[in-house]
């Protein structure tokens, strides 16, 4: 909230003014409300291994994150740029391979890596888009200076969430909804509808879009029914569509009806078993085929998580340059591929000050914060990268931005991150706002919700 | 509308219809109870809502003696008895949680707080405050779970499919709670009732919130076989299986009318306008409901092969 001189920065000035005439009690008692609306909406998400029932509160923060208008159009030009870059890149590497052969990324850090799908190999979609939804993880680490975490391009999820913490803010707050100017976030349903409209396969007008879910017992299944309910289309799982003469059909109480475009939260290895995993009873018997045959379009389509990978993240900048023929609007996180002996070595000599990421893990699971660690933490991931470097990246440890929150009734400073949702279609663009998550224990860098890290609702203000 | 989904909301409605008529069911035992009568008579009152919810080795295995404490805790409470208001009560929330993106705020919000209510209730809570107030508490959440749905859900699919299971739990219910009912009010046939008697016939009339329509209809003294023809056979009656049957029969001449199970569900509304409780009860009236629950759930078969795909 505060810039380095410790003055308040202007984006948080109204509603600092408002926080000092209000009674720190009156901040606990929004606090406790808010608790008894998320319940009662029953917004609740599924923690791994937790066996004291499978549904739990994200905690939510009342005090909002609040970008004013030049940081929000530096982020949301930098965040669109990298899934147009993005989207070109899966289009080329899924077909003329381009880049490869200008020796601007490894060939074979792209094609031996297990996110490369090859089925998708020369499969056209339409208006060459992969990444439809993307949450691109950012941080700010200075005034104006913002740095990529990283593109999650596959399922990402949280979106509703930002809409949801925003409805819950306008319930507790009216005055202060009336005292600023907050851009709104909730149309993000229509916005994904029309993306989703956008991309049906050619030749379809009026297109029959579903949103595809493993099911309620998937951590995210809130958000499939919520976003499902907005767009006022059926949320189906596996069991319900099956492949008949080339075409997907849903089975409803009228018989079958035609599906044209499947809006999955289902990963790839899920999504067919006849293509991927055999065993997976989430997915589609021959979706992969219709898809091929341009008889039905999926959102995101399969293989992107080529582009989210840790470690071809460290070529995005490459590819805009490449693609677009532009600068980077947004830093990259310098990082170390443990796969190249010099950055290992340096890794492991630096392991105090650095974050070691699998490449392949995702929720904050199996990460080592540097700076945080214990010595047997360190020994113990030192074991594990001495194994298969090629499974880590490391990065220097970012000093996060911090936001005011409440804890036990009293204002800290956290840290916090900001996923914005980026929606192409037509056009690419970034609906304003995102999910920003906060790292509710003192000091610590890690957001996400599984590693008990919270919400709060982001706020853009218009110019 | 897919499949499963109309699968779940049907389930959904007949969860909550079965928590009501549960709660209906053990308020009117309750309340025979409080009258005076042998010890043995009191114990087999407790026995019928065991009979009805089944799992009777299960209870005795778990809760042992028959006792009206027992008894509520088990069909109440249990949330290791699967048919137990609590059980219904979470199934029927787990359901609108599956399909929640076709019901309204309002349906959902009202059953996802008596989930909230009934999971934090405790026995020795509902001891504290006394038996007829849970009893109450689960009437009144059903009533409001009904009139969301009938007051803010739009006419289509999601709605039929939940007026459906209600109807079709409804006629379930009610047929074997009378069947059971009735062997336990009339051990000697037709022997002439002693004054108890008519205050267990009453209390029977509450447990179908019937006790206001009899004063009106027949302005008279409780006779078991006006009971029965208002149970069975007046369509205006919310809770008799004329009145299930013919509101099941409407709505799926509206959905799909050559579907076998409209057919099936028309040939039963017209068997019983055709019929007389006396022959019914002259050839045995548990018979005929017992039979009424296997047709009925042909029905339910039926219907869930046409337009479920189960």
């Amino acid at each position: 909230m505060n810039g380095d001189g410790g003055e308040v920065r202007r984006a948080y000035q109204a509603y600092c003014e408002w926080l000092r005439s209000v009674p720190p009690e009156r901040l606990s008692e929004k606090h406790q409300q808010a608790d008894i609306l998320f319940r009662r909406l029953g917004i609740t998400f599924a923690v791994h291994g937790d066996d004291d029932g499978v549904e739990r509160l994200i905690p939510f923060d009342v005090v909002p994150r609040i970008l004013d208008p030049d940081e929000w159009r530096t982020v949301s030009h930098g965040v669109s740029q990298r899934v147009r870059a993005i989207n070109a890149f899966l289009d080329d590497i899924y077909h003329e391979q381009e880049i490869l052969k200008a020796g601007r990324i490894p060939s074979t850090l792209v094609l031996n890596n297990p996110a490369f799908r090859p089925e998708a190999l020369g499969l056209d979609v339409p208006r060459r888009v992969y990444v439809h939804v993307a949450g691109v993880d950012v941080v700010r680490v200075g005034p104006d200076e913002f740095y990529v975490l990283e593109d999650n391009c596959r399922v990402p999820s949280g979106v509703s969430y930002m809409m949801e913490n925003r409805e819950t803010m306008m319930r507790l707050f009216p005055d202060l909804f009336s005292q600023h100017r907050v851009a709104p976030v909730n149309h993000y349903p229509e916005v994904l509808l029309r993306t989703l409209r956008a991309v049906a396969p050619p030749g379809v007008s009026d297109p029959t879009i579903v949103v595809l879910t493993p099911g309620h017992f998937n951590s995210a299944y809130f958000e499939h029914a919520f976003l499902a309910r907005e767009m006022g289309v059926e949320l189906v799982e596996g069991q319900d569509l099956f492949v008949d003469d080339n075409t997907v059909f849903m089975r409803t109480t009228e018989g079958p009806q035609r599906v044209h475009v499947i809006y999955r939260r289902i990963d790839d290895d899920f999504i067919d078993p006849l293509a991927f995993n055999a065993y997976s009873t989430l997915g589609v018997p021959g979706l992969l085929s219709v898809a091929r045959n341009g008889r039905v379009t999926l959102a995101n389509a399969v293989g992107t998580g080529i582009a989210d990978d840790k470690a071809v993240y460290a070529y995005v900048p490459d590819m805009i340059a490449f693609y677009l023929g532009e600068k980077p609007i947004l830093n990259n996180v310098p990082t170390y591929a443990l796969r190249n002996p010099d950055d290992c070595a340096y890794v492991l000599d630096h392991l105090e000050e650095l974050v070691v990421k699998e490449v392949a893990g995702a929720g904050g699971y199996g990460m080592l914060v540097g700076p945080f660690s214990t010595a047997e933490q360190r020994s113990a991931f030192r074991t594990k990268i001495l194994a298969s470097p090629e499974s880590f990246i490391a990065q220097p440890t970012l000093k996060l931005s911090t936001c005011p929150t409440l804890i036990n009734g009293e204002l800290v400073s956290r840290h916090v991150d900001l996923r914005p949702y980026v929606l192409t279609g037509e056009t690419t663009t970034a609906v304003p706002g995102g999910l920003t998550r906060v790292a509710l224990r003192d000091g610590s860098l890690v957001v996400n919700s599984s590693q008990g890290g919270g919400t709060k609702d982001t706020w853009v203000l218009e110019g | 509308m897919l499949g499963r989904t109309a699968n779940n909301i049907y389930w959904m409605a007949r969860y909550v219809e079965r928590a009501e008529n549960m709660a209906r069911l053990l308020a009117s035992t309750y309340h025979m109870s409080l009258l005076p009568a042998s010890d043995r008579n009191g114990v087999r009152q407790w026995e019928a809502p065991i009979d009805i919810v089944g799992g009777r080795d299960d209870f005795l295995a778990r809760h042992g003696e028959v006792t009206s404490a027992n008894v509520i805790h088990f069909v109440a409470l249990d949330p290791d008895n699967p048919n137990s208001i609590r059980s219904n009560i979470r199934r029927a929330r787990d359901n609108a949680r599956a399909t929640r993106q076709d019901l309204t705020s309002e349906v959902w919000e009202s059953l996802n707080q008596s989930y909230i209510d009934i999971e934090n209730l405790s026995y020795p809570r509902i001891v504290d405050q006394g038996f007829p107030e849970i009893f109450d508490w689960v009437k009144e959440r059903s009533h409001l779970f009904r009139g969301a749905i009938y007051g803010t859900m739009r006419r289509g699919q999601a709605f039929t499919f939940c007026r459906l299971g209600t109807f079709i739990e409804r006629a379930d219910n009610t047929a074997r709670l009378l069947s059971v009912k009735w062997t336990l009010l009339t051990p000697n046939g037709t022997k002439p009732m002693a004054a108890e008697d008519y205050y267990r016939w009453g209390s029977l009339l509450r447990a179908f919130a019937a006790f206001k329509a009899y004063r009106e209809v027949y302005s008279g003294i409780i006779e078991p076989r006006k009971v029965a023809e208002l149970l069975v056979l007046r369509a205006d009656m919310p809770r008799s299986l004329t009145a299930c049957v013919s509101e099941v029969a409407r709505i799926l001449v509206n959905l799909r009318r050559d579907a076998p199970c409209t057919r099936l569900a028309e040939q039963m509304q017209a068997r019983m306008r055709h019929s007389r409780i006396d022959s019914i009860l002259r050839s045995d009236i548990r018979r005929y409901l017992n039979d009424f629950v296997v047709r009925n759930n042909e029905l339910h078969g039926k219907i869930g092969h046409e337009f479920m795909m189960v």
